[in-house]
C-alpha cells in the first residue's frame, strides 16, 4: 500500500510539534502505520499530500499573515481542498482562517470556505471568564464520521479550549456541534471534505486522538 | 460546560523534578517527563513546569524536557522561570508548551507581555503574579508584588498589576501567594478573590494547599477558574482522581472521564 502523507501547514504559527506528535499518535495507535506526518512549508508537498491540516495559535490577522507570507500556499491548498477534495482539517484559528472574515484587533478576510464571522465570545453571564479556556463537552447538531465512537453532551468526553474569539456560520447547517459557555460557541464545523475544530484535538487527550484517529480515515 | 481545571505544578531544575514525586509507581521519580506521563493517565487538566533555575546555560535541557513531554502528553502544558523577552516566549511554544507563564519580566516591564500576545495570542500568555499581604492589622487588605521567587519587593500593588497585565495581553493570571506558599494552610481566599474579582481572565490560584478542601475553597470562595498543587498530588497524599472527586462532591463542575 502506498503511504499515505498527511501534510501540517507551517506557516510560522505555534504548536505543530504537538500536533506533529498527535496525529503520529493517533496514527500508529489506529493501525495506519504507512501514515506519513509531514509538517511542511512547501506547496508542492500540499499538492501531493492526501490530507491537510491548517493548525493555528494566535491571533487572527497575524495567522493570516504569515499564511500569505509562503508564497503559493494559499493556491495550492485552495486547489488541493477545493479543487481536488483533500480532506482538510483546520484547528483553532487554523479553523477560524476558513471563515469569510476574522474580527480580531482588526478586519481580516479568511478563506471564505465557509460563510460567516470570527467575532469576540460574549457569553450571556458577564462573570464567566474570557479566554473559553478549559476542557468542556460537545453538543451535536448533526452526526459526523469525525465523531464516529467519541460520546458526547454533558455525559461524554471533554475537549480542550482556549480562545477568545469563535466561528459563526450564516448557515447553521455548516455547524456539527458547539459547547455552552454563556450561550452556543460553535465548536466544531465541517462541509463537504473540510473541517474544523475549535478546541485542540492535539491536547485533548482521549478525544482528540480519537478525532485525529477519524480524520485519518474519513472518505468524505 | 465549562469544567474547573486542577493544575498539578513540578518543579524543574536542570532537567529534573526537584524535591521529587513520590506517586503511583514512577521508576524515576525525578524524571518530569515520567511524571508529567503519569499526571496525563491520572486525568490531570493541565500540567506546569516551573524552571526554577531559570539559568539560561541550562536552557536547553528545559527545551528537552518540554519536547519530549510533548510528544508523550497530549494535553496543555504551560512553561514557566526565567522568561524574559519574546524569543523566550516563541522557544518554548516551539519545544511544544501550550502556554507560557512570565513573572519578573511582566513586572518590570509589562511591554513584554503585549508584544507576546500580540505576536502569539492572549490565550498563550500566563503572567505569575507573587503576592505578599502588607496590609498591618485592621487595615484594608493590601498586596504587593515581589519578583525573582518572592525574594524583591516591588512597592507595585497586586491588584493594579493584576488588572494592568489583564488588559496588556495576559490571558490568565497564575496568582501565588508568597505567605501560604509551602505553609499547607491553604490559599490566601482574599487575595485570590480580590485578584479574580478585578479582572476578567481566568485567574489560576496558587500557594499553600494542604488538603482538599483547600481546592474546593479556592473556587468557591477565591472564584479561580483553576487550581494549582504541588505537594499535596507529588508525595501521594491524594490522587488527581480524589481532588476531582472531592469537589464535584462539593457541587463544583469537575471533569471526571
Amino acid at each position: 500500500m502506498t503511504p499515505v502523507t498527511v501534510a501540517i501547514i507551517d506557516y510560522g504559527s505555534g504548536n505543530l510539534h504537538s500536533a506533529a506528535k498527535a496525529f503520529e499518535r493517533a496514527a500508529r495507535e489506529s493501525g495506519l502505520d504507512g501514515t506519513r506526518i509531514l509538517v511542511t512549508d512547501k506547496p508542492d508537498d500540499i499538492a501531493r499530500a492526501e490530507r491537510i491540516v491548517l493548525p493555528g495559535v494566535g491571533a487572527y490577522a497575524d495567522c493570516r499573515r504569515g499564511l500569505d507570507a509562503v508564497p503559493g500556499m494559499v493556491e495550492a491548498m485552495t486547489e488541493a481542498v477545493r479543487g481536488r477534495g483533500r480532506p482538510f482539517l483546520g484547528i483553532c484559528v487554523g479553523m477560524q482562517l476558513m471563515a469569510s472574515r476574522g474580527l480580531e484587533y482588526e478586519t481580516t478576510a479568511g478563506l471564505d470556505w465557509i460563510a460567516g464571522d470570527v467575532t469576540p465570545i460574549t457569553p450571556a453571564d458577564p462573570s464567566l471568564k474570557i479566554p473559553h479556556m478549559g476542557w468542556n463537552t460537545l453538543t451535536i447538531h448533526r452526526p459526523s464520521p469525525l465523531l464516529d465512537g467519541i460520546p458526547t453532551g454533558e455525559a461524554g468526553l471533554h475537549a480542550y479550549f482556549v480562545h477568545s474569539y469563535a466561528l459563526k456560520p450564516l448557515d447553521r447547517a455548516d455547524v456539527v456541534a458547539h459547547s455552552d459557555y454563556g450561550g452556543e460557541v460553535t465548536a466544531m464545523v465541517a462541509r463537504d471534505n473540510i473541517a474544523g475544530t475549535q478546541f485542540h484535538p492535539e491536547k485533548s487527550q482521549r478525544l482528540g486522538l480519537a478525532l485525529i484517529a477519524n480524520f485519518l480515515r474519513w472518505t468524505p | 460546560m465549562l469544567k474547573t481545571r486542577i493544575i498539578p505544578c513540578l518543579d524543574v531544575k536542570d532537567g529534573r523534578v526537584v524535591k521529587g514525586v513520590q506517586f503511583l509507581e514512577l521508576r524515576d521519580a525525578g524524571d518530569p517527563v515520567e511524571s508529567a506521563k503519569a499526571y496525563d493517565a491520572a486525568g490531570a487538566d493541565e500540567l506546569c513546569f516551573l524552571d526554577i533555575a531559570a539559568s539560561h546555560e541550562n536552557r536547553g535541557t528545559l527545551l528537552d524536557v518540554v519536547s519530549r513531554t510533548a510528544e508523550a502528553c497530549f494535553m496543555p502544558l504551560t512553561v514557566g522561570g526565567g522568561v524574559r523577552t519574546v524569543a523566550d516566549v516563541r522557544t518554548l511554544l516551539l519545544a511544544g508548551a501550550d502556554k507560557v507563564g512570565i513573572n519578573t519580566a511582566a513586572v518590570k516591564n509589562p511591554d513584554v507581555v503585549a508584544a507576546a500576545a500580540e505576536k502569539f495570542g492572549d490565550q498563550c500568555i500566563v503572567v505569575a503574579i507573587d503576592a505578599k499581604r502588607v496590609s498591618g492589622p485592621g487595615e484594608t487588605l493590601r498586596w504587593e508584588i515581589f519578583t525573582h521567587g518572592g525574594r524583591t519587593p516591588t512597592g507595585i500593588d497586586a491588584i493594579a498589576f493584576a488588572q494592568t497585565v489583564a488588559k496588556r495581553g495576559a490571558g490568565e493570571l497564575l496568582v501565588t501567594s508568597m505567605d501560604k506558599d509551602g505553609t499547607r494552610s491553604g490559599y490566601d481566599i482574599e487575595l485570590t478573590r480580590a485578584i479574580t474579582d478585578a479582572v476578567t481572565v481566568p485567574v489560576i490560584a496558587s500557594g499553600g494547599v494542604g488538603g482538599l478542601d483547600d481546592l474546593v475553597a479556592g473556587v468557591r470562595d477565591g472564584h479561580a477558574s483553576a487550581v494549582l498543587a504541588a505537594s499535596i498530588f507529588h508525595f501521594g497524599q491524594h490522587t488527581i482522581g480524589e481532588a476531582k472527586a472531592h469537589m464535584a462532591a462539593a457541587g463544583l463542575d469537575m471533569r471526571l472521564s
